[in-house]
């Protein structure tokens, strides 16, 4: 689908891979180009395979770009990524995308690793007022959790599909959204995962009276 | 007893594998070739001038590969909505469009699509997977008016370079001399613009592009379509530009109107700007809406004054006729319902 184009991207060295929960990796690497927080970057170990896309999970002052993602065990690229080692190389593209105006006061609604591009926002400081809602099947797939919860406070909200009740909400960012009572249709939502949750998501925010120029979504295709 | 494969979609060059694979002649990939889609067999055994003890062997582990159609809606004016169940219970559909002098099939490559395009009810679908070049085509083989079928789009379900290498299968089978033989300027593949895949398409084949345009501003795009975040309309005509086009090949750019939102003269100077100097149409669509969507379409009168717009700017301008209303409303309605039965 994605053809590796000559001059397109650079090897890059492998800084760090670090497992932050079964299948949940945080990659690092140089950063060579300047990018804007939400932007993306192409990934590859080899010509071979097409690139994969990836939200940059850093900020835009860091000297690494970090990467979040999760492994697909019968996926071409991810089960390959995983096995990587400080200093093994790695293919990467230019940081290109454009979901990166985030207007003030912004709820951010995430699913799993589509966290990425709001923890960005947040780390460069691109955004105030912002509420984040997070979707996880488990309290280890919060990513970040100890910065949010800090950086955001009360506005920090952490939706846990598959926890025993207790200290996160239990149920997904749909279930929660239907019934969020501080839900105002005057804010700028920004969606960030996979295709199913953010067109759920998209319609039930609609539902809600809020109007679909106040939502702006990055699908992982 | 293995999994029967279909050979139905395959390329002469994986024919060619196939018959090598099974120690077959090398000849024997055009004679394949050429039962399934010059005579149109359905079945091994009827492919005659194969040795007996050959199609013996290849029934062992290949069946043709058709599949009819599961149901048919049928609208007054002639245009007909299939639906097709390929593996896994995915439900695709195709719609036949019959005009004076010509007839379209519109076929889908994706079950469902990942795209989530906010206008779109197949979208709503999320995604069931890739139809495979032999699915795409049965869409064409197994609906009664194969025959009289003159044009096909690649306008149904899915995003065709989602699914690229299947996309392009199927074309090399229909435009190939060994293949259907069809002319690729009857072939249109219509895209919301995955760059990389586009410039691929460009390369590799000769038929027509269709990009979803819909709003020549950012902001708008992004609304209606989540991929402008990852590749923004102004590169896609960037790159279409680079392509330098040239022949009879025909880029058109598809722009559905939306009442209020897309069809103001700021969108016809903003378009303008956009596709300068390009050598393009705008074909421009009306909206049918989708439940529970404030979406609507523009009237009549409105499009018309659009298109006298553009036209006036220099850029050649179409408006679709619209067809089938009553039977579809949407593409994508039908196989929602059908994968909603499937699932109860
Ligand atoms: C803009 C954008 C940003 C992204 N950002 C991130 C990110 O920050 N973090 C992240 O983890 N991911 C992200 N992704 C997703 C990422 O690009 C990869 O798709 C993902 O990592 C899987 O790659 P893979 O090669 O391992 O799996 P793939 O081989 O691509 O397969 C992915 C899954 O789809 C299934 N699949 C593959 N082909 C088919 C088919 N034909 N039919 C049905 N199912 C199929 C596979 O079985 C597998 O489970 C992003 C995607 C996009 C478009
Ligand atoms: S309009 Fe096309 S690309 Fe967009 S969701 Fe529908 S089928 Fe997919």
């Amino acid at each position: 689908m994605k053809a590796w184009k000559e001059g397109d991207y650079r090897l890059q060295q492998v800084i760090s891979n670090t497992r932050l929960a079964p299948g949940a990796f945080l990659l690092k690497f140089r950063k060579q180009f300047d990018f804007s927080a939400g932007q993306i970057v192409a990934l590859g170990v080899s010509t071979d395979i097409e690139p994969r896309f990836y939200s940059i999970a850093s900020s835009e002052e860091d000297e690494l770009i970090s990467v979040l993602y999760t492994e697909k065990p019968d996926g071409k690229l991810t089960p390959m990524l995983s096995m990587l080692n400080p200093g093994n190389p790695i293919l990467v593209s230019k940081p290109f995308g454009a979901f990166t105006s985030f207007k003030s006061e912004p709820v951010f609604v995430a699913a799993g690793t589509g966290v990425a591009p709001f923890i960005s926002a947040l780390l460069s400081n691109k955004v105030r007022g912002a509420t984040l809602i997070h979707g996880a099947p488990y309290p280890e797939y919060f990513y970040f959790s100890d910065y949010l919860s800090e950086k955001l406070g009360r506005n920090y909200i952490q939706c846990c599909s598959r926890c025993m009740p207790g200290s996160h909400y239990v149920g997904r960012v749909t279930s929660y959204l239907l019934q969020w009572d501080e839900l105002d249709p005057n804010r700028n939502y920004y969606l960030c995962g996979s295709t199913e949750m953010v067109v759920e998501t998209r319609s039930l925010l609609i539902s809600r009276g809020v109007p679909p120029d106040r939502i702006n979504a990055e699908i992982y295709f | 007893m293995p999994e029967l494969l279909p050979l139905y979609g395959k390329t002469l060059a994986e024919l060619q594998d196939i018959v090598s694979q099974e120690g077959l002649p090398p000849y024997a990939a055009m004679q394949l070739a050429d039962w399934l889609y010059k005579k149109n067999v359905e079945s091994i055994e009827a492919m005659t001038n194969i040795s007996k003890s050959a199609r013996e062997q290849l029934v062992g582990r290949y069946y043709v590969g058709l599949s009819k159609p599961e149901g048919v809606s049928a609208s007054a004016d002639g245009t007909k909505k299939y639906l097709f169940r390929s593996g896994n219970g995915k439900f695709v559909e195709a719609a036949y469009i019959p005009e004076t002098g010509r007839a379209t099939l519109c076929v889908s490559s994706q079950a469902g699509c990942k795209m989530g395009c906010l206008f779109c009810m197949t979208g709503r679908q999320g995604f069931q997977g890739n139809l495979s070049s032999g699915e795409i085509i049965n869409q064409l083989r197994s609906i009664p008016e194969f025959k009289n079928v003159t044009n096909i789009v690649y306008m149904g379900m899915g995003e065709p370079f989602d699914n690229l290498e299947n996309v392009l299968r199927s074309t090399e089978v229909l435009t190939s001399e060994w293949g259907m033989g069809w002319s690729p300027k009857r072939i249109t593949v219509s895209s919301i613009g995955i760059i990389p895949a586009m410039n691929t398409f460009l390369s590799r084949s000769s038929c027509h592009l269709a990009i979803s345009l819909h709003s020549p501003f950012d902001e708008e795009r992004r609304m209606l379509m989540p991929i402008q975040n990852v590749y923004p309309i102004a590169d896609v005509v960037e790159e279409i530009r680079k392509a330098n086009i040239a022949g009879q090949r025909r880029v058109s750019f598809e722009y559905i109107m939306f009442d209020g939102l897309n069809d103001s003269p700021r969108h016809v100077r903003e378009i303008s700007r956009l596709l300068h100097n390009l050598r393009c149409r705008v074909n421009l669509i009306r909206f049918h809406p989708i439940p529970e969507s404030s979406l609507r379409s523009a009237s009549d009168e409105t499009i018309i004054k659009f298109r006298d717009a553009l036209t006036s700017k220099g850029i050649f301008t179409t408006i679709r006729a619209s067809r089938g209303l009553d039977i579809q409303a949407a593409c994508g309605l039908l196989s929602t319902k059908g994968l909603l039965k499937n699932k109860d």
